[in-house]
């Protein structure tokens, strides 16, 4: 089995400075290892830090210790240690992330949100625009809105946006926080889908679901992240 | 895709700035800059007015003598160039071409009593073009790109609304293919519908062309959407830099934190 993520001993304290220095410790010696094609689950309570460590995994936060190496095609990255320019490579081909929010960005139509991933790695525009379509239609987003921007969709409609978005490139490496979170059964089914097409295909996928269904039909393994003291 | 990952790291730096200080007074102005500018980069300068971000602008861009340190250039004409031990000719070649820069007021960036297709055409004359209708199919199709109608290529800058004041003075820069732009606040003093529209167009200009980029901006929100990493500036001095949205979802200087906290949420 090839290892697409190794995390190893994985620290994070936030300290907020302007709120009299309070720290607190959030992440603590936490390593994991995903294999390609295997999905694993953060489990644990609110506030455990699941999302911190999902963020951590994206490189959107950074980690006071340890050590998260990803795949790159022959290449092993210690994302906490590599340049930006790297991590930005690294997510254009390697590394999907879907949060349950859509950044908006103003004055782009939805159709061109969900293909511009794609579009940057350089794929013909007929190719992306066929996947974009694709993606949509499975997810139920009404075709009358693809030329409109999102900023003014509900927040479910917004939601299968950002994933149809998240799923435009075959990540290797997907991540995923609470993709379902304010989607109904029909569209949580078609997540669940997507998410075990990516894993067919060999994705290592991490997430965060609250629904139990959606957990039950994608996990192949629970990790606790507990809260540390 | 093994091809393009290996490609990352084999560039050589277009900007290399090692220990580079320039003060008015104590605390004003910057010191101990270090940083390279890879191609293709697009670098935010964020920090509050009087940070040192302007003279810092100034001082890459070969317009301010720093008091000390280095800025060294990948030229495509003249190889590597170290901007202040090079011949001053050499670096006025280098801003009508290989650079562009944008300033906050288009009216500093722009020629206001000639046309617009003039002020695009003259960029390229500075390089050597000569022939009167290629200069102006070029402007025509340059005034395109930014979306603004062909039709005003005979038009004054100062006919123009302040947003397409601002797209001219990017579409006078962007006409000889520079490979390197700094910009000053580029959407400051526009109202937000107009800002957005900018963006949106400086983000793909960006993002198709392959331009490196450096851009000093005060509004967040700009260096989120356009900027790859961040430097973050307080009293001259860099108080944290790195990757654009690792710098603003968790920032870790006291600093950083109170410019991220301070922004209004909706």
């Amino acid at each position: 089995m090839t290892t697409m993520i190794s995390v190893q001993n994985v620290a994070k304290t936030f300290t907020l400075h302007n709120q009299g220095g309070t720290s607190f410790a959030v992440l603590e010696g936490i390593s994991l290892a995903v294999a390609a094609g295997e999905c694993v689950v953060l489990h644990g309570q609110s506030g455990a830090g699941k999302s911190t460590f999902l963020k951590a995994l994206y490189a959107n936060y950074s980690v006071d210790a340890g050590a998260i190496v990803l795949r790159d095609g022959e290449q092993q990255v210690d994302i906490t240690q590599a340049p930006p320019r790297r991590i930005i490579a690294l997510r254009q081909q390697t590394l999907g992330y879907v949060s349950q929010f859509l950044r908006v960005i103003p004055r782009v139509p939805t159709l061109e949100v969900v293909m511009q991933p794609l579009l940057d790695l350089g794929v013909a525009r007929e190719v992306c625009e066929a996947k974009a379509r694709e993606l949509l239609t499975r997810l139920n987003v009404p075709e009358r809105l693809w030329q409109l921007a999102p900023s003014t969709f509900s927040g479910g409609e917004q939601q299968r946006v950002n994933i149809a978005r998240g799923f435009i490139v075959d990540y290797p490496i997907l991540l995923l926080d609470e993709p379902t979170a304010s989607l109904d059964a029909k569209n949580r089914q078609v997540v669940v889908q997507l998410i075990n097409e990516a894993k067919r295909r060999g994705a290592a996928v991490v997430g965060i679901f609250h629904d139990e269904d959606v957990r039950e039909a994608v996990a192949d393994r629970l990790v606790d992240i507990r809260l540390s003291k | 895709m093994s091809a393009q990952t290996a490609q990352w790291q084999d560039v050589a730096p277009l900007l290399q700035v090692r220990e580079l200080s320039k003060f008015y007074a104590p605390g004003k102005g910057c010191g101990d800059i270090d940083f390279d500018l890879y191609p293709g980069e697009v670098l935010g300068i964020v920090g509050e007015s009087g940070s040192g971000k302007s003279t810092l602008l100034n001082v890459l861009s070969a317009r301010l003598a720093p008091d000390a340190g280095q800025v060294i250039y990948q030229s495509e004409q003249f190889g590597e160039l170290d901007l202040y031990a090079c011949d001053e000719a050499q670096r006025r070649v280098l801003m009508r071409s290989e650079w562009g820069i944008v300033h906050q007021h288009a009216r500093d960036g722009l020629r206001m009593n000639v046309s617009a297709g003039a002020n695009i055409g003259e960029r390229l004359m500075a390089v050597g073009e000569r022939h009167y209708g290629n200069i102006r199919e070029r402007a025509q199709a340059w005034l395109e790109a930014v979306e603004i109608d062909s039709s005003r290529i005979d038009d004054r800058p100062s006919q123009f609304s302040g947003g397409m004041q601002q797209r001219l003075q990017i579409a006078r820069n962007l006409v000889t293919h520079p490979q390197l732009i700094f910009m000053d606040e580029p959407t400051g003093g526009l109202d937000v519908s107009v800002q957005a529209k900018l963006l949106d167009m400086l983000r793909g200009l960006v993002a198709e062309l392959g331009l490196s980029v450096i851009i000093v901006t005060h509004d967040l929100a700009v260096a989120r959407l356009l900027a790859h990493r961040l430097m973050v500036m307080r009293r001259g001095q860099v108080v944290e830099s790195g990757l654009t949205d690792q710098v603003l979802d968790d920032p870790q200087h006291p600093y950083t934190q109170l410019l991220v906290s301070s922004i209004l949420q909706n």
